[in-house]
């Protein structure tokens, strides 16, 4: 793994012979966006390493770059272990049309494509790798090799609570050997407590400082472009919210979540999480208290209120549970509340335009 | 009739002692469901608003003969109550807890698939048939009995179309969130089958969102075997793609789980899609 050309050409000598020099980004599909080249002298491996490095694949600046020994090809298998949302299950999918573009196979000529629910208490059993192993095509001695594989990622898969572990592509080299030569491992944030050893892993470009604090205290938060700022209990209503404030000729400045019975604490972190964002100009709360109570939500957006710096405008609606008890603290704080989630956002847009 | 639960159903808590646990419960109760017990381990020979609490689900099942466990316990150990009332013969769960890992999920899954256990959730608001129980934490206020059967994968958002259906004068037969993460114990489709079914819903509401193929497969089951009139909603039509919009399930990922395709799936089969929460109330009324 090296960060600039001349680490690349180092890398080089140490390795001698053909290398390949791949851009290191939490994405795929880097092949196709020109961040994967096959070089064999110095000068190659300079320009390559040069030109991926000044490379933007899927949004992230490529910073990094993995120099390895170039392995002869005889055959691209893909390989992976996953949750499968629609079965309920894990299951492992393999095809031997490896290589990039799986997606597209998968649409394409979903015959390509071997399915193998797992049974999740008991994994992949090796019979049944070395079942998939065949149906690839692979002989024999490779089967042997792409069973051992095919059963650890799947212990992988469920160790790590990951939601994805994929090999693409789990090659056949010019020696017969099966090699995994890329590989991507999707994590599920809900296990995440379990591997406090995979935080370090979590790339902080990904996120914006608002998202880290606000996954820290458990509010889903995410950054949008628009100027009205948004608070809302419930993913669901909230994506709603998004959507009828686009209806209304409006631009929402984020999503937020602030999370099934959040307290006057948590709503304060979310009125200061949205605040921060320098374009909001008004701040639309919108709270149907079922779990959540109308009057922890009151309390907390008044207490945000107090220690706020800037001009903002306040459209609340507030329903619910508890909702007479948070209505009489808005009241008594001179905030006056609809009943209607249309009303307010009609409101919030007029303001915000 | 109502679907999955009604006046007679004897219900559980698990984890009544805990802030939401004991709040719910309290609510359950004054809205009439007929609570017979909790489980909290080492708080047995306890009681929480007069329902007596044990220390294993074993021991309520004896004393108590629940048919029906709701959950309410933290995200790390709500497999293992899941697995417990399974164990002892809890034949209708419903997980309220949200943040459950999805391995967890589907470890707990392939147990149910192997029994006749029905699991509502997890992450979701729960059940309620207006007027007869609720098992869940909605408020019990904008509900009306009726003849308007509603399934959703969302809380709040239900809250909000069921207040413009009750303030139409609509009542709904039972109310079923099924939560809101990407592996969940019973889907749309068996939901919407259930309404099909009952004698007393005479018009269903679907109320998806991004994320998954629920939605569609929900459509293919309608043109096929649903005559009952069918509303929709979809969230997230301006949801950015390849992030989790809250819920664990809610992303567009690749080709699949964007708005577009659920309501042109749903519009494919008849059923009518309205572009603000509230107005489920205006198609309804024009459908019932």
């Amino acid at each position: 793994m090296v960060c600039s050309a001349d680490e690349a050409v180092a890398a080089f000598h140490e390795i001698g012979g053909r290398v390949v020099v791949k851009a290191q980004v939490l994405s795929g599909g880097r092949g196709k966006a020109g961040g994967v080249v096959l070089a064999d002298n110095k000068v190659a491996v300079e320009e390559a390493a040069e030109k991926i490095l000044s490379l933007e694949i899927a949004g992230y600046d490529v910073e990094r770059l993995l120099v390895t020994e170039a392995c002869e090809i005889t055959k691209e298998i893909y390989l992976s272990a996953l949750v499968d949302r629609a079965a309920g299950s894990i299951a492992v999918m393999a095809s031997g049309e490896g290589g990039i573009d799986i997606e597209q196979v998968a649409v394409q000529s979903p015959e390509l494509i071997v399915h193998r629910y797992v049974d999740v208490i008991a994994g992949l059993p090796p019979f049944a790798a070395r079942d998939i192993g065949f149906k690839l095509g692979l002989d024999w001695p490779q089967v042997r090799e792409f069973q051992i594989i095919a059963c650890k990622i799947v212990q992988l898969l469920t160790e790590l609570d990951a939601s994805l572990v994929e090999i693409n592509p789990l090659i056949v080299d010019g020696g017969g050997h099966c090699r995994a030569i890329d590989a991507k491992i999707d994590l599920d944030d809900n296990a995440i407590y379990r591997h406090p050893e995979l935080e370090k892993f979590r790339n902080p470009e990904e996120y914006t400082f608002e998202e880290v604090e606000a996954r820290n205290a458990g509010i889903s938060y995410i950054k949008l472009n628009g100027n009205i700022g948004c608070m809302v209990n419930g993913a669901g209503l909230a994506m709603a919210l998004l959507d009828v404030i686009k209806g209304q000729g409006g631009e929402p400045a984020n999503f937020l979540d602030v999370g099934g019975g959040a307290d006057s604490k948590q709503v304060r972190t979310a009125m200061n999480i949205i605040l921060s964002d320098p374009s909001v100009q008004v701040i639309l709360v919108n709270i149907f208290g079922g779990i959540t109570r109308c009057d922890e939500v009151a309390q907390g957006v008044i207490e945000a209120l107090g220690s706020i710096t800037r001009k903002v405008d306040l459209v609340v609606r507030l329903v619910g549970t508890n909702e007479e008890e948070g209505l009489y603290l808005l009241k008594a704080a001179g905030i006056s509340a609809h009943t209607s989630m249309f009303d307010a956002v009609r409101e919030a847009v007029e303001i915000a335009s | 009739m109502s679907i999955f639960i009604d006046e007679n159903t004897k219900v559980m808590v698990q984890g009544i002692t805990g802030n939401q646990g004991s709040f719910h419960a309290n609510l359950m109760q004054q809205y009439g469901t007929n609570i017979v017990s909790g489980v909290v381990p080492g708080k047995g020979g306890g009681s929480v608003s007069g329902v007596p609490v044990f220390d294993t689900v074993g021991q309520a099942v004896e004393s108590t003969s629940p048919d029906c466990a709701v959950v309410f316990v933290p995200a790390a150990v709500a497999a293992d109550a899941i697995l417990e009332e399974i164990a002892c013969g809890v034949s209708l769960i419903v997980c309220i807890t949200e943040g459950m890992p999805v391995l967890d999920v589907t470890r707990v899954m392939q147990v149910v698939n192997s029994t006749n256990v029905r699991l509502i959730g997890p992450n979701c608001p729960g059940l309620i048939s207006p007027g007869r129980s609720k098992v869940g934490i909605m408020p019990s206020q904008i509900h009306l009995p009726g003849p308007v059967g509603v399934v959703s994968r969302s809380g709040t958002l239900t809250y909000e179309v069921v207040q413009a259906l009750t303030d139409a004068g609509i009542g709904q037969s039972t109310c079923v969130g099924i939560g809101g993460d990407p592996i969940i114990g019973t889907s749309f489709v068996e939901t919407v089958q259930m309404f099909q079914e009952d004698d007393e819903t005479e018009a269903i509401v679907v109320i998806g969102e991004i994320g998954g193929e629920g939605e569609e497969q929900c459509a293919d089951y309608i043109g096929k075997c649903v005559n009952k009139p069918v509303v929709g909603f979809i969230a997230g039509r301006s949801a950015p793609a390849e992030k989790r919009m809250g819920h664990a399930g809610a992303i567009v990922s690749g080709s699949t789980g964007s708005a577009e395709a659920k309501i042109s799936a749903f519009e494919q089969v008849g059923v009518s899609v309205a572009s603000i929460p509230t107005d489920i109330a205006k198609l309804i009324s024009e459908v019932l």
